[in-house]
């Protein structure tokens, strides 16, 4: 089993003993982890395994019952929200509202006044910021994208993706891996919860295993045999 | 210490309760005006007290609970809400059975009456909330739900005494001169229905203590038992 | 201060623009007030002498019905595909979110109100014996307080099941001094009896209180999960 060290770098994020009970379900169950900047991992596993809790407690919209997390350096994870992006498996979108008024809206919590950098986003993950049908007559594939452009729209240092490639067509799908090489070649931290792990296959630096509720295995090289 | 404490409790309460029994009914003077039906009074003021203590112990232990998220703090103000609304029931079934010989009308909106009932409804719904809420969130929606409640008690008092002057109705009687046997008969039902609320409130909270252990032991053991099945 | 306001404008607009494009709510809902004026018109048959004196009751009953189904959409909009946690992960504080969508149902209620009050005035041959400037301060300040603790509570009902019956549930007991105060003030007003002003302090008092608690609370009940 080839393990990854992480002996040189800083880690980014570092996990200790995180549980998190939903009534009698333990969704995690003492995750312990680091994480070090720059790189791309891939969070494989079954349904039921806790990705999604692991990604939502990283974004602070999970409280965990027990343990901690500390992200740059700090555990108080509102006051570092600006440098983490969240996109979630719904599209966190108003259907209604056309690609470009959504992204301005959501560009405004956090301060940012500026159409230009919407559009610019729009573009970077290959949309047209012209588009005036509302976002919910979008096919699948535009609203994934749509919605992850509206995680990156404050240029965060981290992002945290829930299936980006569901229901996404092959096409739009490569479009997606190679759009998110770049960012982790520009310096990003990103994790990307998914199914379709090979879909990342020469993508991800390292691909995190997990099964019920604890991360496995955490290797370089996806295990084909032990995820079908 | 404590295991003792219960019992010496219980026949406390016993003791008073009788003894307020046999005063309200035998050792306090008939009244002049109303009679023996007056003597509902010994029951009707005394749960009047108990609830409003207890719904001022549920808000105290609400604040805490936002401030410090302790369970125990979530447990009391639960259990001081519903004994709290046993006692004010109390007050409100009382009240119209006292009216109604003595004004010949089972309810007027006087100041008392219609603020205990306005608080009844708002913990009646505070409980109800509790109820209806998912199980994580249920302490906290209800110690807001507290505090707003606590907050309206103020402005019920107000908006009704004034109402009431607009509208002006028959006064409830106890104010003016009161017979000295009379409130002392008072107090002792008083400090009878203090310890049975302490004794109920008790119980509840052990009870609720131990169901929320047994929650979390159930939770704990499902969590190892998955771990032991990898 | 400013993230707020600029934050709150946003949010508000936002919605105000949605409404304006589909006026699917807003369309319903002024066919339910108007069924509201309709029934309440059949139930109650009185002189002009009698309706000046229980208007105000009435008037605020339907008030009160109508308002509450609005508040009851408050948050379905930041529901569906969950928005609401797009929200959260930003660093908009939770506030400015609470008072834009305050003031959007304040908008809302208001229009509903202004199109229900010529209804009523028709149906019941409604004129004010007192100062009738008073009115306008009355509804304002009757409308802020419902729909202040509506919001709020509608919030929290987000968090319970069978949310709907729980807003009315959780509204109408903390709202009943509120409402006391309403439509005293209103009668005092039409009938030209008495002074409106204690209650008209009362209300403000109201509104204070209250406001200012949501304000506190409101980050708690946002980020309960």
């Amino acid at each position: 089993m080839n393990h990854v060290s992480h002996a040189a770098a800083t880690p980014i994020i570092v996990i200790h003993d995180l549980v998190k009970q939903f009534g009698r379900f333990a969704a995690l169950r003492g995750v312990s982890a680091e994480f070090v900047s720059g790189r791309l991992y891939a969070i494989v596993g079954e349904n039921g395994a806790g990705k999604t809790t692991l990604l939502r407690s990283l974004a602070g919209l999970t409280r965990p019952t027990r343990g901690t997390i500390s992200m740059l350096g700090t555990t108080d994870l509102r006051s570092v929200c600006r440098q983490v992006g969240y996109m979630a498996h719904p599209s966190l979108l108003y259907d209604e509202m056309a690609g470009m008024e959504n992204l301005r809206y959501f560009a405004r919590l956090y301060g940012i006044q500026d159409d230009e950098r919407c559009a610019a986003t729009i573009t970077a993950v290959g949309l047209d910021p012209a588009l005036t049908r509302p976002v919910g007559q979008y096919s699948q594939g535009m609203r994934q994208r749509m919605s992850l452009a509206r995680a990156m729209i404050h240029d965060p240092r981290i992002l945290l993706l829930d299936e980006p490639f569901s229901n996404v067509d092959a096409h739009s799908a490569r479009q997606m891996t190679h759009l998110l090489k770049q960012l982790r070649d520009a310096g990003k931290t990103i994790f990307v919860v998914t199914h379709q792990a090979s879909q990342l296959e020469h993508a991800a630096d390292e691909f995190v295993q997990m099964e019920a509720g604890l991360i496995t295995r955490r290797t370089r090289e996806l295990m084909m045999a032990e995820t079908p | 210490m404590i295991r003792r404490t219960f019992p010496i409790l219980g026949v406390l309460t016993a003791v008073l309760l009788s003894y307020g029994l046999y005063e309200a009914l035998i050792g306090a003077p008939t009244e002049q005006s109303m009679g023996d039906v007056q003597r509902i009074f010994y029951y009707h003021a005394p749960s009047a007290w108990t609830a409003f203590l207890l719904f001022g112990i549920n808000f105290v232990a609400s604040v805490v609970y936002l401030i410090q998220r302790s369970i125990k703090a979530d447990i009391i103000a639960l259990v001081t809400a519903e004994v709290g609304v046993v006692f004010c029931t109390v007050v409100l079934v009382t009240g119209p059975i006292w009216a109604r010989p003595v004004w010949g009308i089972w309810w007027t909106w006087d100041i008392r009456l219609t603020s205990t009932l306005v608080l009844w409804l708002i913990y009646v719904s505070y409980l109800i909330l509790r109820r209806f809420s998912s199980s994580g969130q249920t302490p906290l929606m209800a110690a807001v739900i507290a505090i707003f409640g606590a907050l309206d008690v103020p402005l019920v008092y107000f908006s009704i005494r004034f109402f009431r002057t607009q509208h002006p109705q028959p006064v409830i009687g106890g104010e003016g001169s009161i017979d000295p046997k009379m409130l002392q008969v008072a107090l002792i039902n008083w400090a009878g229905f203090l310890c049975f609320a302490c004794l109920v409130c008790w119980s509840r909270y052990r009870l609720e203590l131990l169901q929320r252990e047994v929650e979390e032991t159930e939770a704990l053991e499902a969590l190892l038992d998955s771990r032991k099945a990898q | 201060m400013s993230a707020i306001t600029n934050v709150a404008r946003a949010s508000l607009s936002k919605d105000l623009r949605l409404e304006w494009r589909s006026k699917d709510a807003i369309n319903s809902m002024l066919f339910f007030a108007l069924l509201v004026v309709v029934i309440f018109s059949f139930s109650f048959d009185p002189t002009a002498e009698e309706s000046r004196r229980i208007a105000g009751g009435l008037v605020w009953v339907a008030f009160l019905f109508a308002a509450v189904v609005a508040l009851n959409q408050t948050w379905a909009r930041e529901l569906r595909n969950q928005v609401l946690d797009a929200y959260r992960v930003s660093p908009a504080p939770a506030n400015a979110l609470f008072l834009a969508k305050a003031f959007g149902n304040f908008i809302f209620v208001i229009v509903l109100e202004t199109f229900m009050t010529p209804l009523f005035i028709v149906f019941y041959n409604l004129r004010a014996l007192g100062p009738a400037y008073q009115l306008l301060i009355v509804s304002a300040l009757g409308t802020w307080a419902l729909v202040v603790n509506g919001t709020f509570f509608a919030a929290m009902s987000l968090r319970t099941r069978s949310r709907e019956i729980m807003l009315p549930l959780l509204l109408f007991p903390i709202s009943i001094p509120a409402l006391l105060a309403t439509v005293e003030a209103t009668t005092a007003i039409l009938t030209g009896d008495f002074s409106a002003k204690f209650w008209i302090v009362l209300l403000a008092a109201y509104n204070v209180v209250f406001t200012t608690a949501c304000l506190l609370l409101f980050d708690t009940v946002l980020n309960a999960e």
